[in-house]
């Protein structure tokens, strides 16, 4: 399980937009993923701010829901996003790691089911939701 | 005295392409994907220039969902905000050149958007175009799609609800 751990830690650091976007797998396992985007003036949608781009959360989100799918007890061997929603809720403090947190709490042969939620460092009020379907391959 | 004469149509499109560019040129995270847009009248285009930093699954290859999305929304946005000031300017309201990153109200916010993968996202460039369902003075609603190779077979969809820039509120004396 630990070397499981840490390949999927590898696997998921390799990806290129991932690695582009700076994440970090933080925790992984039991259909739960935990992935943290630290602060990037690059990832900024508006100059006069420095609040990051919604943009950016979606695709950590993202990421963080497929990583949430791979690891569950059913242990598909693929995924990909069927659709994703993000509502948001508040723009994330400049400067500060954006932390996504995904569960599949569903899953059927052919689709997972995911939710996620993203904080900064004011972790009780969320910056973004997000629910989404994701396709199962292999089972 | 002689009214100054109109300039030519050319010069107006040329500044306001400008200021359009340079408000679009001004999100970082537009840069960092190498998001572009181009006009023609009133149809905006958004543009993905494909780089290998883009990519989410490098076995197929496939441009990363996240990409995806955010492209959407950006084009969403850049519509949207295009919509609601090009009008600003031809009313005389605001001056071309006062649509700078520092003097407009701010972008439409996202409230909540949802994408749909139709295909796999190939590794060379994309593009999209927005629909304003409807523009209030708070609330927005806009649809968009994406497409590489043919139009009529988009590989991504997307829809959302935006808050629109809100003026400054004068205080009320009291």
């Amino acid at each position: 399980m630990v070397h499981s751990a840490k390949l999927a830690k590898q696997f998921i650091e390799a990806i290129p937009h991932a690695q582009a976007l700076g994440l970090e797998l933080v925790h992984i396992g039991k259909g739960q993923a935990e992935i943290a985007m630290p602060y990037k003036p690059e990832l900024v949608g508006d100059p006069r701010n420095g609040v990051v781009h919604g943009g950016a959360v979606s695709a950590q989100m993202d990421t963080c829901c497929g990583a949430a799918v791979m690891c569950h007890a059913a242990a598909p061997t693929g995924t990909a996003t069927i659709d994703l929603r993000i509502d948001y809720m508040r723009g994330a403090n400049p400067g500060q790691t954006i932390t996504a947190k995904a569960t599949c709490y569903h899953i059927t042969r052919n689709v997972a089911f995911v939710r996620a939620v993203a904080t900064d460092e004011d972790v009780d009020n969320p910056v973004a939701t997000a629910t989404g379907a994701f396709t199962v391959e292999g089972l | 005295m002689a009214r100054a004469r109109p300039e030519p149509m050319h010069v107006v499109k040329q500044r306001r392409d400008a200021a359009f560019m340079a408000l679009v040129d001004g999100i970082p995270y537009a840069q960092f994907l190498g998001i572009t847009a181009e006009r023609r009248g009133d149809e905006l285009t958004g543009v993905l220039n494909y780089d290998e930093k883009l990519i989410g699954n490098p076995f197929l290859p496939a441009l990363h969902g996240g990409v995806i999305s955010a492209f959407l929304e950006n084009t969403a946005i850049m519509t949207l905000a295009w919509q609601h000031f090009l009008p600003l300017v031809e009313d005389g309201h605001m001056k071309i050149e006062d649509l700078t990153l520092e003097n407009i109200p701010g972008f439409p916010k996202t409230i909540d958007f949802t994408v749909d993968y139709l295909r796999t996202g190939l590794p060379r460039d994309a593009y999209a175009r927005a629909w304003v369902g409807r523009a209030g003075r708070r609330y927005a609603t806009v649809r968009v799609e994406a497409w590489q190779d043919a139009r009529a077979k988009p590989f991504a969809q997307g829809s959302g609800h935006f808050l629109m820039p809100q003026p400054k509120r004068e205080k009320t004396a009291s």
